[in-house]
Order: structure tokens, then C-alpha cells, then sequence
């Protein structure tokens, strides 16, 4: 079976990100990027599922700026994936138009599995997995904690609010990754020296014919409200005191 | 505009969280509501009485029993025939659906809005809420994941719906539900508690998180949450977790014990009403937003405050 693994370039999550002065987004000029932590897991469980025999070929597909080839598909490939697809483009697509990309490149590829992360931590939508799901008519298996293949299902164990669940999907599915799922690997030199002759296919986003049109306009991005500077109290009986005056004590 | 909003329930009650999204669809227009599950009437009726509210529709049927995302979606799109916008809470379960309504209706999905700020105008987070953007939609129908805590609860009586069957869309056959494993708490839900307690690393073991988080929460009649460090570590159960990707939390107070305050965990509390800090490191981040802060170690510091309580 090949599994599909779509990767996103975000900002490096140990960045603060920082407010454009003009309101217009987020300052990503000279700034650490890297794999969304959510696809590094995504990959892991691939590769760990081609180290069981349940996966033959993993694929990994990114949709971006050139950039993305060396920032996220080549990490990828080191971590194992087997090859990679750069959907070229400068513009940020959104969750929709990258689930019709990412549709296309399933009916090209047929893969029996695609591994999504649960959400990229620029945007925060936790929209991908679940709109392509839809659009392929593919069950879905998010917020996964422990994914086992089984024949012609994949069971999936999701976490829930409250706790967890276990969902049996019939096969091709759509799995999307929470935290607990695996603790994904470091790509060694020698990997990323070896991945570099993995093939990557160049593409850009009129060769799927899919309109990225943006559906949503930013009219603004600014900081959140800074909080009032909090005090510091010498002792326990003056926090007590303090709860006190809350009302919650 | 004519509203619809997928009510979360556990098939006894509503949950806070839909509360919360009848708030912010009311800002919209009218509010209709959907109860899909098995043996709903219960549920149906209780929805009914929610303050604003007018057609409650409902869908009894095994196929949405388990609230799977591939057969309650196609039943709300049949139903956004007739409404403009459907509203989810930006729970776990209503993250799963909506997504799949938005695609089959093919509009983008506007998550977890903080405001309403016109018909077609939201506030919401990004980079783990570093960043608040106003987005503007194109879109002729809307799909809306609503953050809880950023809406006051619309209140559960004073109501007069209509309630309304809907003939069920059936099992798509994509999925089954196999089995669920959820913790059994006394305490109130984390989402909606006024009080939050929550442990980090520093606690050290799952013994020690339990013998100082617990006793304090519940002299104050508060939720328990943790760190991921802490979740990571075992310490306390994943649905504990407070954070961009745990659960968002906007209590009257909430306590950090233990917590450094990383940015990922900042983004799931720092819209709490007053913070407390516990914290041996006197340069920890968690202070920087802590409106009370006491430096000192917690396994002394902890018992104290909970024997004074």
C-alpha cells in the first residue's frame, strides 16, 4: 500500500511570531521555518508502518514556495519518505484549495492511506485532513493516537474530549495526527545526504487546474490584548488572602 | 440570516460549548438548532428551551449515534438548503465535522472565531494565538467553529422552539465506532470551570501530580489541567492538556503550578480572568502573565496553601 504524506512549511515553532507594524500579518522575513510538527509525526507513522510491511511506498507532497524543497521535503525524505511532490506557488493557498490540490495528487498517485498533520501552527484551521476526506469520500481518522492496519480497514484511536475512542474506517482513509502518536525521528547527515537523490517531481498549481482563488480576506492581523504587569506575593497566607478577595477561597 | 448550530450532547444533556455557539449565531440572525443521535427526544426538548432559539431539528437515528464526522455531515448539508451559515463548537467532535460540511458545500471554514464583527466579518486566532486576524469571507454560505470561552452561554431556559423531525441521511458505511475509554471525573468540566488547577513538569511523578494537584483543586472546587510536559510524561491523562493543541480554557482564575508558560501552553489559558503562578524559577515566562505570582518551591508551597484553603 502507498501512503500519501502532505507536509507544510511553517514557522519554526520555538519562534515568537511577531505582528507586522502595518497590521498585514505575521513578519516572516529571515525567520527560522520548518516542518510543521504535526507532519513530522505523519511521517513517522508512515515510515513505521513501511517498517512493519504495512506500507510500500511513502510519498510526500508539499504545496508552497520553492523553498519548501529544501526545508521540508528534503527533511522528509531523510526521515524516510521515498519521494517527493513540490506543488509550486508563492501565494498562500488555503485549507480548501489545498484539499483539491491534495485530492488531484490522490487520484493520480492511489494511495491506500494519506497521513495528514491535525493542524498547522501558523493558521490553526484543523481543516486539511477533514475537507479532503470529504472530497475524496474517504472515511476519516483525526486527532489520532494509535493508527493499526488491519487487511482492507485501518483502526483508528482518536483523542477525544474527555478521553479516547477507537474508530474502524474502511480503507482508503484520511489519518490526521495528534501529539501522542509517535515520537518522530531526527534525519541523520548520512539520511539527508541519501535523500538528496530521492526524486522530487516539480509541479505547480495550474498543472491540477484547481483554482486557489482565496475564498477569506485578512483585513487585519494585530497582536493580542497584553495583559495588565501581575504582582508577586511573599507568602502563601498572602496568595490566600488574595483567592480571598476573589471570591474563590 | 438563518442560522443553523450543531448541538453537542452526550444524549442526557446539551453542552456548555453549544451554549456558547448559540451566543454567536444569534449575532447572525435567527437561531435553528440540529440534534442528531439516538434517542434524542430527551436532548431535543431540552434544546428547545434555549433562550432565542427557533426550530430545534432533529435526527434519531443509529447512523449518528456516535457523532461519525462521514454521516452527520451529509445530514447537515442536506439541511443548509434553507440556512445561511451552520455554526459548530470548536470542540474535538465539532472540528471533526465541520470541515467536511465546508468542502461538500464548497466554501472555506472560518475556525474558531473569538467575534462576530459582521455578516461576513470574524475574529480568530492564529499562531497559537500570538496573532489575532479579522478575516473577511466571500463566501455565499458559512461554516463557523466557534471558541467557547470567547462567548458568554446563552441561557438554558426561556426558549420556546419548535421541534421538528428530519428524515436521516443513513450510514455512508465509511466508519464504525468500536469502543470509547472516557475518564470518569467528579470534578467540573475543564472548558467550563471557573476555576482551573493545573500541574506542570515540575511536579516530577504521576504520585506527586495527584497528591498536590487534586487535594487544591478540590478545596477550590476547580478543574485539574496540566502541561503537555506533564501529559507527555505521564503525569496526568491527554484530555488534562491545556494548550494550542489541548484544550483552550478562560476561567475566573487559574493556577499554574509547576508550569514554565511556553508559548503553547500560554495559548490555551492566558485569557483567564486572573492567573496565579507557582513557580521556583522567578524568571519563568509563566510570570510575565501571571497576575499573582509566588516564587518558592511547590512541594512546600502546595500543602501550605491547600492546608489554609
Amino acid at each position: 500500500m502507498k501512503v500519501l504524506v502532505p507536509v507544510k512549511r511553517v514557522l519554526d515553532y520555538n519562534v515568537k511570531p511577531r505582528v507586522k507594524a502595518d497590521g498585514t500579518g505575521v513578519d516572516l522575513a529571515n525567520v527560522k521555518m520548518s516542518m510543521n510538527p504535526f507532519d513530522e509525526i505523519a511521517i513517522e507513522e508512515a515510515v513505521r508502518l513501511k517498517e512493519k510491511g504495512a506500507a510500500t511506498e511513502i510519498v510526500v507532497v508539499t504545496i508552497g514556495v520553492a523553498k519548501a524543497e529544501t526545508d521540508v521535503l528534503l527533511t522528509a525524505r531523510a526521515m524516510g519518505a521515498d519521494r517527493g511532490i513540490l506543488i509550486q506557488t508563492d501565494e498562500e493557498v488555503e485549507p480548501l484549495a489545498v484539499a483539491k490540490l491534495l485530492a488531484k495528487v490522490a487520484q493520480e498517485e492511489q494511495p491506500g492511506l494519506i497521513i495528514l498533520g491535525k493542524q498547522a501552527i501558523d493558521d490553526d484551521s484543523n481543516q486539511t485532513g477533514q475537507m479532503l476526506g470529504q472530497l475524496l469520500g474517504w472515511a476519516q481518522g483525526t486527532f489520532a493516537s494509535k493508527v493499526e492496519i488491519d487487511g482492507e480497514r485501518v483502526k483508528v484511536t482518536r483523542e477525544i474530549d474527555g478521553g479516547l475512542e477507537t474508530v474502524d474506517l474502511k480503507l482508503p482513509a484520511i489519518v490526521t495526527t495528534d501529539l501522542r502518536l509517535n515520537e518522530p525521528r531526527y534525519a541523520t547527515l548520512p539520511n539527508i545526504m541519501k535523500a538528496k537523490t530521492k526524486p522530487v517531481a516539480k509541479k505547480t498549481v495550474a498543472d491540477y487546474g484547481v483554482d486557489v482563488t482565496p475564498r477569506l480576506k485578512t483585513l487585519k492581523v494585530v497582536e493580542p490584548a497584553k495583559r495588565q504587569a501581575g504582582i508577586k506575593v511573599g507568602s502563601v497566607d498572602e496568595l490566600v488572602e488574595k483567592l480571598k478577595g476573589m471570591g474563590v477561597a | 440570516m438563518k442560522t443553523l448550530v450543531w448541538v453537542e450532547h452526550d444524549h442526557q444533556s446539551v453542552k456548555d460549548a453549544t451554549l456558547s455557539t448559540v451566543t454567536a449565531a444569534a449575532k447572525l440572525g435567527e437561531v435553528h438548532l440540529l440534534v442528531a443521535g439516538k434517542g434524542v427526544s430527551g436532548v431535543a426538548e431540552a434544546a428547545a428551551q434555549i433562550a432565542g432559539v427557533g426550530k430545534v431539528h432533529v435526527a434519531d437515528d443509529a447512523a449518528y449515534e456516535h457523532f461519525l464526522a462521514e454521516n452527520i455531515a451529509p445530514l447537515i448539508v442536506q439541511l443548509m438548503g434553507d440556512h445561511d451559515a451552520v455554526l459548530f463548537p470548536a470542540t474535538t467532535t465539532g472540528k471533526n465535522v465541520a470541515p467536511r460540511v465546508a468542502a461538500a458545500l464548497d466554501v472555506m471554514q472560518i475556525s474558531d472565531i473569538l467575534s462576530v464583527e459582521g455578516a461576513d466579518t470574524f475574529t480568530r486566532p492564529i499562531y497559537a494565538g500570538n496573532a489575532i486576524a479579522t478575516v473577511q469571507t466571500s463566501d455565499k454560505k458559512l461554516v463557523i467553529t466557534v471558541r467557547g470561552t470567547a462567548f458568554d452561554k446563552a441561557a438554558t431556559t426561556g426558549g420556546s422552539g419548535t421541534v421538528e423531525a428530519v428524515a436521516a441521511a443513513g450510514d455512508k458505511g465509511l466508519s464504525t465506532f468500536v469502543g470509547a475509554e472516557i475518564a470518569a471525573s467528579e470534578r467540573p468540566e475543564l472548558t467550563s470551570a471557573k476555576v482551573v488547577v493545573s500541574g506542570g513538569r515540575a511536579l516530577g511523578s504521576q504520585e506527586q501530580f495527584h497528591a498536590l494537584i487534586d487535594p487544591l483543586a478540590d478545596k477550590l472546587g476547580a478543574a485539574v489541567g496540566a502541561s503537555r510536559a506533564a501529559v507527555d510524561a505521564g503525569y496526568a491523562p491527554n484530555d488534562y492538556q491545556v494548550g494550542q493543541t489541548g484544550k483552550i480554557v478562560a476561567p475566573q482564575v487559574y493556577v499554574a503550578v509547576g508550569i514554565s508558560g511556553a508559548i503553547q501552553h500560554l495559548a490555551g489559558m492566558k485569557d483567564s480572568k486572573t492567573i496565579v503562578a507557582i513557580n521556583k524559577d522567578e524568571d519563568a515566562p509563566i510570570f510575565q502573565v501571571a497576575d499573582i505570582g509566588l516564587v518558592g518551591d511547590l512541594f512546600t508551597l502546595v500543602p501550605e496553601l491547600t492546608g489554609k484553603l
